[in-house]
């Protein structure tokens, strides 16, 4: 039952506090569902941040990968990301280990994955080539009636003082802005301070709980980058104390490393690079000295608990993410279903409860699965035989039919996020999944080395071995 | 095919989906045009002409049967694929992403009975 007062109607103000691609997804949305309905909303960003200038000042600090299953449904939805966007299309994964990489190919042999950067990129960027991803969602956003308000919020207090939710939510910003609104949207991340916003506002919201990241810029350029690494993503399971998971992403001039792990410092990340494994992916004469910009960004390890009130709600990082994989695509979930619920349902605290958190809950639920996922991850990771296993398993997969690749198929949406944990553990309950497995476990807790003429016959597969050691 | 570019590149006139053959996904053009025509050889017959945004092969997500027309590529076009589960999934969670393609389809009908309108007036006259 929707609460006359607390429902979007003709005329209703709504504010989005934050830019990135959460606060956009939800502006776009909002305006997009309110217009299929006849209803005319007004909706302000509040983003200080110039995406068009290169370094932190334009930058959300990620990655910069949109998932397999992203770029699928904004496909859907009919929005294309344009090539002044995509830095590089991304059609396969290598994994490196210790006992040697292997690539695999996207399963139906197309560039699904997109490299891009958050802004224009890195701070010693010469030349604009690429626009920043996150200002390409601004723009969307815009062009569907959105506007963007290039102020830093100060403050956020309810209307004459009122008790939470009985009046409206009344919002301070740069100097001597300040305007009153009917739904508050904080689409903040885990980086900004956005904490303090909430200090006058009696909520129960509690943040997420966090870990810190590492993230790395070097300039390559196209050419090298295209000879170098190609179009795939580098993803490195290697025995390292404290380091969970790394990759290296090619994107148009630059390459993106990223590091997760406990407590990631300088230490580990240096340790990390200097690798043999690190320096494989790299030209002759590389240095890991010569970085262009780094950061290091939180993540969610939890979701926010109690994210949305009577009149506001939470969306994107400052909500529920996805564990360590596909924020993007979690951001575009979670404002979505916060956009429908608000046009749709109301912006009561009810309303979100019922048809917004769901869309939380689910991906909550997942991350617990996803959880044990990586912790299956870190076993194999901290155990030769287990590498062997799963490198073989892996290559022999290659040269397979490609719908008979079970261990490829989990590595692959592990690594990308391109399907729910859940959908990923189910598949290796499988029998053949298990059988294979303990048969690969077997023959690595038996053998030495692999024998040479297997070796031979795995580079002629549709995806290449590239080495074993 | 260019670094940035998404999907997979069809020369022109390359088949992207043909008529009668089985499918379990739909696709969306990221660059270029494609045609989809029903019918073959001398019977062939243009029904549309789809350019980027648009999508083809949606009945084989909602339905289990073959593919109703071929698409191919009028000159060079990029397509990226929709896997039907993982569309069915996102469905499921949110309805609302199944807008665009409802309203597309509306409007494909609406074309496709002012069309038959049009050919029965030519037989009568």
């Amino acid at each position: 039952m929707v609460q006359q007062d607390l429902q979007l109607n003709d005329g209703s103000r709504v504010a989005v506090i934050g830019g990135g691609p959460a606060g956009s997804f939800f502006s776009f949305f909002l305006l997009d569902i309110a217009r299929r309905i006849d209803l005319d909303i007004h909706v302000d960003i509040y983003e200080p941040r110039d995406f068009s200038r290169p370094g932190p000042i334009g930058c959300n600090m990620c990655g910069g990968i949109i998932s397999e299953s992203l770029v699928q449904m904004l496909a859907a939805e009919g929005l294309i990301l344009p090539l002044t966007v995509v830095q590089r299309g991304i059609d396969s994964y290598t994994l490196h280990m210790d006992v040697g990489s292997v690539r695999i190919d996207t399963p139906v042999a197309e560039k699904r994955i997109a490299a891009v950067t958050r802004g224009p990129g890195p701070r010693d960027l010469k030349e604009i080539k690429w626009d920043s991803f996150d200002g390409y969602l601004q723009k969307l956003a815009m062009e569907m009636g959105a506007c963007v308000i290039n102020k830093r919020v100060r403050e956020i207090t309810w209307e004459d003082g009122a008790p939470s939710g009985a009046g409206r939510p009344w919002l301070r910003a740069g100097k001597d802005f300040s305007d009153a609104y009917d739904l508050l949207v904080f689409a903040t991340g885990v980086n900004a301070a956005a904490q303090n916003l909430l200090r006058n506002l009696d909520t129960a919201y509690e943040s997420p709980q966090t870990t810190k990241t590492f993230i790395q810029e070097y300039f390559l350029g196209e050419k090298v980058i295209a000879e170098a690494l190609g179009s795939s993503m580098h993803v490195f399971l290697l025995d390292i104390p404290r380091l969970e998971f790394a990759a290296i992403i090619p994107k148009g001039d630059y390459v993106t490393v990223c590091l997760l792990g406990e407590d990631v410092d300088q230490e580990l990340v240096n340790e990390f690079l200097n690798t043999p494994e690190v320096k494989a992916c790299f030209p002759p004469g590389w240095s890991p000295e010569g970085k262009s910009c780094c950061c290091s960004p939180r993540i969610n390890v939890t979701g926010a608990r109690h994210p949305y009130g009577d009149r506001f709600v939470f969306v994107g990082d400052c909500g529920v993410t996805r564990l360590y994989k596909d924020g993007i695509g979690a951001a575009y979930r979670t404002a979505k279903a916060a956009a429908t619920t608000a046009v749709l349902q109301g912006i009561s605290a009810e309303s979100f409860a019922e048809h917004y958190y769901p869309a939380c809950r689910r991906i909550e639920n997942d991350n617990l699965i996803g959880r044990f996922v990586f912790f299956v991850t870190g076993q194999i990771q901290r155990r030769r035989f287990t590498r062997r296993a799963v490198l073989r398993m892996t290559e022999h997969e290659q040269t397979a039919d490609p719908r008979t690749r079970q261990m490829s198929m989990v590595l692959w949406d592990t690594f990308t996020g391109s399907a729910p944990y859940k959908e990923i553990l189910l598949r290796t309950f499988g029998p053949r999944f298990i059988a294979q497995l303990l048969g690969n476990i077997a023959i690595s807790l038996t053998t030495r080395q692999r024998p040479e003429s297997y070796a031979n016959e795995a580079q002629g597969g549709q995806s290449a071995v590239i080495k074993e050691r | 095919m260019g670094a940035g570019e998404l999907g997979r590149a069809f020369a022109d006139g390359e088949v992207i989906i043909r008529e009668g053959d089985v499918g379990d996904c739909m696709f969306v053009i990221q660059n270029g045009q494609a045609e989809v025509i029903i019918g073959s050889g001398t019977g062939e017959v243009q029904l549309n002409v789809l350019g980027p945004g648009a999508f083809f092969g949606e009945m084989a997500v909602f339905e289990r049967d073959v593919r109703s027309a071929t698409v191919r590529a009028l000159g060079e076009a990029r397509v990226i694929t929709v896997d039907k589960r993982n569309f069915m999934r996102r469905v499921h969670e949110d309805p609302a992403l199944a807008f665009r393609l409802v309203e597309t389809m509306s409007n494909r009908i609406r074309k496709l009975t002012q069309r038959i309108a049009e050919l029965e007036n030519l037989c009568e006259e």
